[in-house]
């Protein structure tokens, strides 16, 4: 049987997927900015996994942290924290951020 | 930004907003659209497949010129365990017709083409131009927006808004609530090319023929969620999402999910050899007919997916997107040559239309299944599993009578749920269906 935790940890490596995607970062102004804790909440941990960009990390201290020049603008990250507002998200400024060739 | 007022701006460049905006062009009003992207399609994401239906009612002979990958000969419907499907396939040489009902296309290429039009019906497009908030007079009847641009306002009679699912701007603006985790689907896609005679011989096909492959099953680790892998001419379409909340829940990433997918025995022989090239993910609206929000008032229409126009089960939605996006071009065009006011009471013509459509009654009907299927979780881990042993041993010869397997087969389902818990899914899900 396939158990979740195991796909999860299946060894995915999300950075060469997004190798191959074209982006126009907008240099200094992240569009996410993560409100400032010491212990995360569990739904902030959940963005480690949920965010199919890998965007979301947890630093040494074991506080969430972004970087969010791979983000695919999806807006998972943004509607799960809507009701704690632990994230303030904006879209990139017009032109910025992810270019998809295909879609 | 542009000083002129305009009879409507529109907002977003994917079908929704393009179909409105061409709609209303066409039709000689001053149209505005604005889409952040640098280019219409550079945010948008789609499996995809392109219902011709609902195009042609904009478009006639867009046959002529769209970027139409393949048209679809052949579904296949598969219910998966780890190491095997189950499946339904239907082909048929009548879907080789002259105006073939369902193309593969590739989003980004599609959406190009189809702003195109717009703009030569004489609409005026801005690209790289977020919309940050609507504008209301003192009454409150919205009158233009503002974007992010330098003296970025934009004035008009009124706003139409072909945002997205994650249609920031209207919630924003207090037009709709929140989405909400459990009635949206996260969805991840990869791109992946090969030459043209390798698709067709793999997939038995000739000339522009395609197949898409619709999946469920333990694929999506016990998730509410679905797969799906569509040929293009020269590269293949694979993904899989599941609903928000159950990701949250789940641990799983989709990433690994859909690394997990594109490893199944049943896939990976499509897929060998084959160079991914893009690796996309978005939101998808499931919640369906009751999570539509107010569609209309003073000065606004929301049109597509920021009005929850998703018909899940069937996988449609550009569709529906085209269909309100005309609906409501043709409702704004309807009022202004009556000279009436686009007020919150006359624009909810565009409700009544809307409501004798396809588009709200097909949503009307399945109202009940978002509830289902969250409800009901089985369905994508544990039925699947059962058919697929059912199967097996349905199909192995090995000295055992046909009699036993049939009561082996039985006796596995009511092992797996209840007698009277699978009377009641089947139940359940009739109710649902109607
Ligand atoms: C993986 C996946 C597979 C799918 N498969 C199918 C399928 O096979 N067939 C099908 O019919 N449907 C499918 N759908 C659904 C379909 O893609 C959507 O229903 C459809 O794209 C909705 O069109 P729309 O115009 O409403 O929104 P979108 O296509 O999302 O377009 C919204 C546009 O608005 C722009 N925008 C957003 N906010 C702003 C702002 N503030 N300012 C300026 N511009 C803005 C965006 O950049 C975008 O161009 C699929 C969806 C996904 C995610
Ligand atoms: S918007 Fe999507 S891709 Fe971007 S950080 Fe949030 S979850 Fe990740």
């Amino acid at each position: 049987m396939t158990n979740a935790v195991e796909i999860g940890a299946s060894g995915a490596k999300v950075e060469e997927k997004l190798f191959q995607n074209r982006y126009l970062v907008d240099a200094g102004r992240p569009h996410i900015q993560i409100r400032p804790h010491e212990i995360p909440s569990k739904i902030l941990l959940s963005l480690t996994y949920t965010c199919p960009a890998g965007c979301y990390s947890r630093n040494d201290r074991g506080q969430v942290e972004i970087a969010a020049d791979g983000c695919l603008e999806c807006g998972t990250c943004r509607i799960v924290t809507a009701e704690t507002g632990e994230i303030q998200w904006e879209y990139p400024r017009g032109g910025y951020g992810v270019l998809y060739k295909f879609g | 930004m542009i000083e002129e007022r305009f009879d409507a701006i529109v907002v977003g460049a994917g079908p929704s907003g393009n179909a409105a905006a061409y709609t209303m062009a066409k039709e000689g009003l001053k149209v505005l659209q604005l889409e952040r992207g640098e280019y219409p399609g550079s945010k948008n994401v789609q499996g995809a497949i392109l219902y011709a239906n609902a195009l042609e009612k904009l478009i006639p002979d867009f046959r002529e010129d769209a970027p139409l990958e393949r048209h679809i000969i052949e579904q296949r419907i598969w219910t998966m365990d780890d190491k095997s499907y189950v499946g339904m396939h239907y082909r048929s040489e009548d879907f080789n017709e002259e105006r073939p009902n369902r193309y593969t296309i590739i989003r980004a290429q599609f959406d190009k083409w189809f702003s195109r039009k717009v703009r030569e019906a004489g609409a005026t497009l801005l690209c790289e131009t977020t919309v940050k908030e609507l504008l209301r007079d003192a009454k409150g009847k919205v009158i233009g927006v503002r974007t992010d641009r330098d003296n970025g306002v934009a004035f008009a009679d009124v706003v139409i808004l072909g945002e997205g699912v994650n249609g920031l701007v209207g919630q924003r603006s207090g037009l709709r609530s929140e989405l909400k985790p459990d009635s949206v689907a996260l969805a991840v896609k990869e791109m992946h090319f090969l030459p043209r005679e390798v698709i067709e011989s793999r997939f038995n096909l000739k000339d522009n023929e395609g197949v898409v492959i619709e999946a469920m099953g333990t694929i999506t680790a016990g998730m509410t969620g679905t797969a799906f892998l569509y040929t293009n001419q020269e590269s293949i379409s694979v993904g899989i999402g599941c609903i928000v909340s159950d990701f949250a829940e789940n641990g799983a990433t989709p990433y690994g999910l859909l690394e997990a997918f594109k490893n199944h025995p049943s896939i990976k022989p499509l897929l060998a050899n084959s160079e991914c090239k893009e690796y996309a993910a978005h939101l998808i609206p499931e919640g369906g007919y009751n999570s539509i929000p107010e569609l209309y008032g003073d000065g606004w229409i929301v049109v597509g997916d920021a009005g929850q126009f998703v018909n899940a089960v069937h996988r449609e939605g550009s569709n529906l997107a085209m269909t309100t996006g005309r609906i409501a071009g043709e409702t704004v065009v309807w009022l202004k040559r009556r000279r009436e006011e686009l007020s919150k009471a006359n624009l909810a013509e565009y409700k009544r239309r809307l409501d004798e459509t396809f588009v709200m009654k097909d949503l009307k009907k399945y109202r009940r299944i978002p509830a289902f299927l969250h409800n009901n979780k089985h369905v994508f881990g544990l039925y699947p599993k059962l058919v697929a042993a059912a199967a097996q041993t349905w199909f192995r010869v090995d000295g055992a009578d046909k009699l036993s397997k049939e009561k082996e087969i039985l006796k596995s389902f009511r092992k797996g749920r209840t007698l009277s818990g699978l009377i009641g899914d089947a139940f359940k899900l009739a109710r649902s269906w109607r």
